[in-house]
């Protein structure tokens, strides 16, 4: 039977994206921002489908600045990409580039050759190549795909994938829209690296002053101000360094349009949206709600989870989230995406008819580190450090799970989280004391029990980095200061530790398989390609080591990934193998 | 001095060479690396480019500081001198020093330092520690042994404080130590000279900012008495114009 809700999803879906229906109104206005670009072509005798996607330098404008991208078929970001779970796809990619390029397929699972890491799955496409790459689709949901090569990610190269369920899809909705979030800039990409190295706080235009310590010192008393200043001043730490790239160089875009060009996306009053939300930053959390609308959080990094409504989230690059949104009233709804150090906002409408736009909410107050960020344990801290009620020193950062070694793990790391903290349920920087519903990990419970083997081996790895240095790692090694990959044993079930040394939050995204976040619900603990791991924190994730070969495992802020928080994980045993 | 250069030589020869192959990947060697986590990288501060006005001929001065190289091994120079309008240059410094990471806020360096200029000119070998104290002092203090077989020391140590988030004040000490009388240079043994500065710049971009302050500097002690007995102020205060950039 032929419903609405099919019609408008059909037509969507053979119009190659959901961005070609005339509902936006800034590309629609020949803005170069979206180019529809591969149109999929689905043999449904065969269940395969091939798309070609052309990579080039293209012109692009962006709230009404011109600037050069790297694009997929012509646009930021590519084409939507859009599968059905089971069939075979083959992509070839066509470089037309000056440079090596690549692609990944975030969170996809596959061969690991068509992984699309060079150096470690494959060699890369060399300018003026085609590589085809070509896999059977064994999962659904929201994910993406982007560059692995250099920092091209940054300058564009990135677009949603789509996959969508064998089986009825058990959501349901009327309409959909997907939003993919990403920072961009006009600025040469490698020169911010070198600067980085240089002074690496040189784009935080948010630091601590001296009328920020006198504003402190009327808030909470002299000494306490004094005391503050004094336990960040021994770390060689700001409580400031929130983002490394700010909003001082970055417009932060919502398919690829920035605030101004306001991008739209189209309902009708009562009909059940879902929102696909993929965080394609390359260096920015962001804090996203829409006033006015309840979200109800129906799958994260593209896996379904057991429904939770909430107002606002925190995305760190790579996560995805699918929320279902009922707007009831025939007005507009501002989707809006504070970058989490509050320097500036993606932001979009969802609204009845186009043209429309509402209420835009003014930056929240720029947040800062806590005592818990730092790892330290307050309690054994003199009166006045961190107990003073100064900026949320004293939020609460979680339950002390753990103490650090001995281990500083050498030069290349400035700090170690004395005291680590179970944080899954802590809403995220910015949001400790936002006085409505943030979702946070533990709300994540996945709807079906995926493994319930328990772990046989544990591995724990720190997040480890230098700020001041501009320097990251894992364990204090960067990416070339390591002997070899990290042993993954076929077939093993695995306990992966991860604690976070530094006083930021890094994304960790293992390639080719799942992470189950243990978050404490049991058998039904959700899968994620990604987990943000807070300041101080220290979690874990389970994982079915069932993919052979070379995976790729690193932080997901691009920078730090360039910087050395890389590794790569071999599952042996597997064909490629030399004995 | 030659063993100084062997020294140099030896730590130089210890540097990885490209730091990276297929082994962190265990790919094939020919394929590229995924990251590139070491890249060589050239930078160049200008701390203080300066105009003084004093007393007597104006002057102008030049401190600046570079470095090519990566994350735990550098080479790098700095470059220091001074001179007055009417005369010239009185005096002017290069130093070449390899610069290895030792602590996550500090760096170790050896090296040679170079004096040029109508003074005395000497060559000296160079011990160092440049980085950042707790309470975020940037410090950088060196044992200078000159080719004479004399050993003195300076100690410099610079602070920033956010006015706003583009004007910044920096307060600025020297001092510089001789172990023994070195009576060409009319240094004194102990405490020689000090140096206190306050400069106020304005970040237009953070690269590049013009600054006012003022200097004040003092001969200590035996130093002092010998610029007393040449017929000199043994102290001397300068407003001084700048420019501070770096890339």
């Amino acid at each position: 039977m032929i419903t609405r809700r099919n019609l408008i999803r059909s037509a969507t879906m053979l119009g190659g994206g959901f961005l070609m229906q005339g509902f936006i109104p800034v590309w629609a206005k020949g803005g170069p921002g979206y180019v529809p670009g591969a149109t999929p072509r689905t043999d449904s005798r065969s269940g395969t489908h091939d798309v070609d996607l052309f990579i080039a330098e293209t012109p692009v404008r962006i709230d009404g600045q011109h600037g050069t991208a790297v694009t997929l078929n012509g646009g930021v970001p590519g084409p939507l990409l859009r599968f059905t779970e089971g069939e075979t796809v083959t992509i070839r990619v066509h470089n037309r580039l000056r440079e090596m390029t690549s692609i990944h397929w975030h969170g996809i699972l596959l061969p690991f050759e068509m992984d699309g890491v060079p150096g470690v799955a494959f060699p890369g496409i060399k300018a003026g190549e085609t590589f085809a790459y070509r896999y059977l689709v064994r999962q659904s949901g929201t994910y993406w795909y982007h560059s692995h090569s250099g920092l091209q990610e940054q300058l564009g190269h990135y677009g949603p994938l789509v996959i969508d369920p064998k089986e009825p899809d058990i959501v349901g909705h009327d309409r959909e829209h997907i939003l993919i979030l990403s920072d961009w800039m006009f600025d040469n990409p490698y020169k911010v690296m070198a600067k980085l190295k240089k002074r690496s706080d040189y784009l935080n235009f948010q630091q601590r002053t001296v009328g920020d310590f006198f504003k402190d010192a009327s808030k909470t008393g002299l000494g306490a101000a004094i005391s503050d200043r004094m336990a960040w001043g021994r770390m060689r730490m700001s409580p400031a360094d929130i983002a490394d790239v700010t909003g001082h160089i970055y417009s932060y875009l919502i398919n690829g349009a920035g605030p101004d060009d306001n991008w739209t996306g189209l309902f009708q009053p009562g009909e059940r949206l879902r929102l696909r939300i993929i965080n394609a930053a390359s260096m920015s959390y962001f804090n996203l709600r829409i006033p006015g609308l309840v979200m109800t959080v129906v799958a994260a990094d593209g896996q379904p989870v057991q429904p939770v409504e909430a107002d606002e989230f925190q995305i760190a690059p790579a996560e995805t989230y699918d929320v279902i949104v009922t707007p009831k009233d025939d007005r507009a709804y501002t989707v809006i995406a504070e970058a989490m150090d509050r320097s500036g906002y993606a932001r979009g409408t969802l609204a009845p008819r186009s043209g429309m736009s509402a209420a835009i909410p003014a930056l929240r107050d720029q947040p800062l580190r806590t005592m818990a960020d730092m790892g330290m344990d307050m309690d054994a801290m003199p009166a006045g450090h961190g107990h003073g009620k100064n900026h949320g020193s004293m939020a609460m950062g979680g339950p002390i799970v753990a103490r650090h070694g001995p281990s500083g793990h050498g030069p290349g790391n400035a700090d170690v989280a004395a005291v680590q903290r179970s944080r899954l349920g802590d809403p995220g920087t910015g949001l400790e004391t936002i006085d409505h519903r943030v979702l946070v990990y533990t709300d994540l419970k996945a709807r079906t029990v995926y493994n319930d083997r328990p772990p046989e081996r544990e591995l724990e790895l720190h997040l480890t980095g230098n700020m001041e240095r501009y320097m990251w790692s894992f364990d204090g090694e960067k990416f070339s200061e390591v002997d070899g990959p990290i042993p993954f044993a076929l077939g093993e079930r695995l306990r992966l530790i991860l604690v976070n040394d530094t006083m930021m939050e890094h994304p960790i995204h293992l390639h080719g398989m799942w992470m189950e976040l243990e978050n404490g619900h049991g058998d039904l603990i959700p899968r994620k390609h990604t987990i943000s791991v807070k300041p101080g924190e220290r979690l874990s994730a389970l994982i079915h080591v069932d993919a052979p070969g070379r995976w790729a495992f690193h932080c997901h802020l691009l920078y730090h990934m360039e910087a050395g928080m890389f590794r790569v994980v071999e599952v042996t045993p597997y064909d490629g193998e030399e004995a | 001095m030659r063993a100084l250069y062997s020294v140099v030589l030896t730590c130089l020869s210890t540097l990885p060479a490209s730091a990276q192959d297929a082994r962190q990947t265990g790919a094939p060697a020919d394929w590229p690396l995924p990251i590139h986590d070491t890249p060589a990288m050239l930078f160049l501060q200008a701390d203080r480019v300066e105009y003084r006005v004093m007393d007597g001929d104006d002057a102008y001065l030049w401190d600046m500081q570079g470095w090519f190289g990566s994350d735990r091994h550098k080479f790098w120079t700095k470059m220091e001198g001074e001179g007055t309008i009417e005369d010239g240059v009185d005096d002017a410094e290069l130093q070449a020093l390899y610069s290895r990471m030792i602590t996550p806020f500090f760096d170790l360096q050896m090296g040679v330092r170079q004096d040029v200029g109508p003074g005395p000119s000497r060559s000296y070998a160079v011990l160092g520690l440049q980085g950042l104290m707790p309470y975020w002092f940037e410090l950088d203090g060196a044992l200078f042994f000159s080719d004479k077989g004399d050993l003195t020391a300076r100690v410099e140590t610079e602070y920033e404080l956010m006015l706003t988030q583009r004007l910044v004040a920096q307060p600025r000490i020297e001092l510089n130590f001789a172990v023994q009388d070195i009576g060409e240079s009319g240094i004194g043994a102990g405490l020689s000279s000090a140096e206190v500065g306050l400069r106020l710049r304005y970040e237009v971009r953070r690269q590049f900012a013009p600054y006012i302050g003022i200097s004040w500097e003092r001969l200590v002690g035996d130093s002092a008495d010998f610029a007393r007995a040449r017929g000199s102020d043994p102290g001397e205060t300068s407003v001084v114009f700048g420019l501070r950039f770096w890339f």
